[in-house]
């Protein structure tokens, strides 16, 4: 299913910064697909030139120079502030922070839990991959119990580390309303793309703070193969991770 | 047009921290965002009340470290932006500060220091210095003002701004508590009226037309993939630096003209009782000087040295244990010149106790 | 130099605000002055103290190591401003918050005093005058000048004008500003109050001539 979408559509959103491609993720990861959704999303809603893409450290900051919209890459998990900033000072732009689950939950989530307090109208993306990439594989807030990192070679356990953050179930309880909260997958993206444009649009209709998470996938340091990786995303992350909107602006949710 | 908050020109007699509050207004800075600390709030709670009525905004953030970023976000954005803090505050803003000096962010931030290490005190201290000067994982490329008195802190939140947007250095202003809680006059003034032009705002990103259509795109990293890329980009900042310090320094000097048995090296608030010491002195048969860098850094090194030249000793006053005693031995470093210090860290100084410490060290 | 002026008492007795009006006149008056409130975490439940240096000239450095004047309004600020006593100060405390000298048989040649512990407030309340603790004047002052401001305001005012009072006998005490730029400070502060009620404006301005009334004019420097 995932396959025929990306089969079906342009090769290039016209966002893309052609000069940085190929980009620069390693094969089988989710950030090119998720990056993918989110090009055709501004491409549709015609803001390539108010976008401001604001980018984290790890593997989110290979993006830098992805799109042709300005963009900043920040600190690790400053790029809820940074781009806060931005859409204070000029409220006619349109601040995405992009960013993985380090930079979201560990980190940074004193920001992330802030804006979604203030209702900033920010549209924050988070790729949860269940480790962090860019320093090689060690456990991330979302790694699942029994999930073997490098920083947990006997596997995640709970009872010594915690069961992985539910992040958009946590900013739908404490943001108001206004925001928009999903949570959706590199395995369905035509939702996917679905949740991003809302969460695009939410912003700018001034509702309040925007917050999508993407189950994504990180091959390089699962170490799986293509069907145990898309198995991982499908079914255990899955499981773990209820994928749907956990809030809608005057609207029922999709689940 | 919109309505000056200071027009022409007004004698006051108000806190360090409400001058802040004005002079940022007079410079025509578009947004703070900030995070209550003692004795930093009262800027925050002056300008909340000044700035609505002139169209200013205002943001208190979860922390400094957003503090600091979102001052970076609206810098980006085109915003004459700032932010104020201290202590234990100032440790988490060295994080943004440090982003600031690699991506060359005009952003401006004041420092009411108070006492150190960890929470120590709310009240007053000259020990944020090297934290201020060369804080972060950086090589220091920022402006450092220190103030000594509410004349300077109107004047040099002002300059602030102008210096950060003009040579794209992190630029702050050091006051202290004594300053910033303490009452005392000073002249209020509109910059335009005396012939200081505002640097324009220029955004970074979000400029019109369509990226990559219409214009080149804005893309602003600090992360490069090689030495030699970094070693390109740090040796720039490097050059620039170099090239402006002489237009950004400062200095004052105080009975250094003719031959001197001791220079008194002070900053800051201190540079005042350096000032008050050197009638007391000369009563006393010493011939003192006083030489006081406005600019921390950059360092008035020359004018420094020059003065330092003319006398027997050097004593260098502060309140902290050797941090601008560390700079000043940078500075005169190959001079045959003796170097004494009265370090008194968290306390402040008076002009008795530094005529006290110089006649027993004669 | 400077006139350096210490006042010292418990939260609530209006310290700072007459620390203020006294800076404020100076400036009115075309003169140099610096005020500084002190601002430890102690502010909450501590002794509240405020420093003002006046001068015809700029004021060097805001902290000074001695006063020319000191004004304790309580045991605790007795002890808490020895360290700016020298033998040229004025000490003048508040015998009715700061109980009488009593001098102990073992202690010969030193002045000590059983201050009252309790804040003005409770002044009522009976008297344990055996438990309380002493404190000591201190000795070295060049003049030691007892008020009795706290009971003179009760009794023949107001108790809130007790802190006009003392700045009333501060301004004798130092002459450093007119009384008629302390009476201009004052209406600056309280002029939309006095508008609305002329008597609370007597009222003032009586305390601040009943204090002036306590001391005789000592002179610094």
């Amino acid at each position: 299913m995932a396959k025929e979408t990306i089969a079906l559509t342009p090769a290039m959103p016209k966002c893309w910064n052609p000069d940085s491609k190929p980009h620069k993720f390693c094969p089988g990861c989710g950030h090119g697909l998720t990056l993918k959704m989110l090009g055709q999303a501004i491409d549709e809603l015609g803001i390539q030139d108010k976008v401001i893409f604001g980018c984290d450290i790890g593997c989110s900051l290979l993006s830098w120079d992805f799109f042709n919209v300005d963009s900043v890459q920040t600190h690790h998990g400053r790029t809820t502030p940074v781009i806060t900033g931005i859409k204070r000072a000029r409220p006619e732009l349109i601040g995405i922070a992009y960013m993985g689950d380090g930079g979201g939950y560990a980190i940074g989530a004193q920001h992330l839990v802030n804006a979604a307090t203030r209702n900033e109208k920010i549209t924050a993306i988070l790729i949860n991959n269940t480790n962090y990439g860019m320093t090689g594989g060690q456990m991330a807030p979302t790694t699942l119990p029994g999930q073997i990192t490098e920083t947990t070679p006997f596997g995640r356990d709970p009872e010594d580390s915690g069961y992985p953050t539910m992040g958009p179930e946590m900013v739908a309880a404490i943001a108001r309303e206004g925001a928009y909260v999903a949570r959706g997958s590199m395995a369905n993206l035509r939702q996917l793309k679905r949740f991003l444009k809302k969460a695009l649009e939410n912003q700018m209709e001034g509702n309040g703070f925007s917050f999508v998470e993407v189950l994504s996938s990180c091959p390089t340091n699962w170490r799986t193969n293509a069907e145990a990786t898309w198995r991982f995303v499908e079914k255990d992350m899955a499981e773990h991770f209820p994928v749907g909107e956990f809030k809608v602006p005057g609207k029922k949710e999709e689940k | 047009m919109k309505e000056k908050p200071v027009k022409g020109e007004r004698r006051v007699f108000m806190t360090g921290n409400e001058v802040c509050a004005w002079a940022a207004l007079a410079a025509d800075a578009d947004i703070m965002f900030g995070y209550p600390i003692t004795p930093q709030t009262d800027i925050m709670q002056y300008w909340t009340r000044l700035a609505p009525k002139y169209g200013k905004k205002f943001l208190q953030t979860e922390d400094e470290i957003s503090a600091g970023f979102t001052t970076l976000g609206a810098v980006i954005a085109g915003k004459r932006a700032f932010s104020a803090t201290t202590g234990p505050g100032n440790v988490l803003f060295q994080e943004p500060m440090s982003m600031a000096e690699m991506m060359r962010i005009p952003v401006v931030l004041i420092i009411p220091m108070r006492g150190g290490p960890s929470t120590a005190t709310v009240i007053y201290s000259q020990q944020e210095v090297t934290m201020t000067a060369f804080g972060g994982n950086g090589e220091g490329f920022r402006v450092v003002y220190s103030t000594a008195g509410h004349q300077d802190l109107y004047d040099y939140t002002i300059k602030a701004f102008n210096t950060a947007w003009k040579y794209r250095f992190p630029t702050f202003v050091l006051s202290d508590g004594y300053q910033g809680k303490m009452r005392e006059s000073l002249t209020i003034y509109d910059p335009a009226e005396r012939g200081i032009e505002m640097v324009k705002a220029e955004p970074m990103l979000g400029l019109p037309g369509i990226p990559g259509v219409d214009r080149p795109t804005r893309h602003l990293r600090n992360t490069y993939n090689t030495e030699e890329e970094l070693y390109e980009v740090v040796m720039q900042i490097a050059r620039d630096f170099e090239k402006a310090a002489p237009e950004i320094v400062e200095w004052q000097d105080f009975d250094t003209d003719s031959e001197m048995d001791v220079l008194i090296l002070a900053h800051g608030v201190v540079s005042r009782a350096a000032q008050g010491a050197l009638p007391l002195l000369k009563n006393e048969g010493i011939k003192a000087g006083h030489f006081r860098p406005i600019t921390l850094r950059p360092m008035p090194e020359e004018q420094m040295r020059a003065a330092a030249a003319r006398a027997n000793r050097v004593v260098v006053v502060e309140s902290a244990y050797g941090q601008f005693l560390k700079l000043v031995k940078e500075t005169l470093y190959g001079m045959d010149k003796p170097i004494d210090a009265i370090l008194r860290p968290g306390v402040g100084i008076t002009a008795e106790e530094i005529v006290a410490e110089i006649k027993e060290r004669r | 130099m400077a006139v350096r002026i210490v006042l010292a008492g418990e939260g609530g007795q209006g310290v700072q605000v007459i620390a203020n009006i006294l800076a404020e006149a100076a400036y009115a008056e075309g003169k140099e002055a610096v005020y500084i409130p002190n601002f430890g975490v102690e502010q909450r439940g501590g002794v509240s103290i405020a420093f003002v240096q006046i001068d015809d000239k700029r004021i060097d450095s805001p902290k000074f190591p001695k006063a020319d004047i000191v004004v304790a309004l309580s045991n605790r600020a007795v002890d808490r401003t020895r360290q700016y006593v020298d033998e040229r100060t004025t000490f003048v405390y508040d015998d009715s918050l700061v109980a009488a000298a009593e001098i102990h048989e073992d202690v010969i040649g030193i002045q000590a005093v059983e201050a009252d512990p309790r804040s003005q407030r409770q002044t009522e309340a009976v008297d344990d005058s055996k438990q309380r603790k002493t404190v000591r004047l201190p000795e070295s002052a060049g003049t030691i000048i007892p008020l009795s401001a706290n009971d003179i305001a009760k009794k023949e005012l107001h108790p809130r004008v007790f802190n006009v009072m003392i700045l009333g006998a501060v301004l004798k005490a130092t002459g450093v500003v007119s009384v008629e730029q302390v009476k201009a400070a004052l209406e600056a502060r309280l002029g939309g109050k006095f508008a609305k009620n002329p008597e609370l404006r007597d009222l003032n301005y009586r305390a601040l001539e009943r204090g002036m009334g306590l001391v005789e004019h000592v002179g610094v420097n």
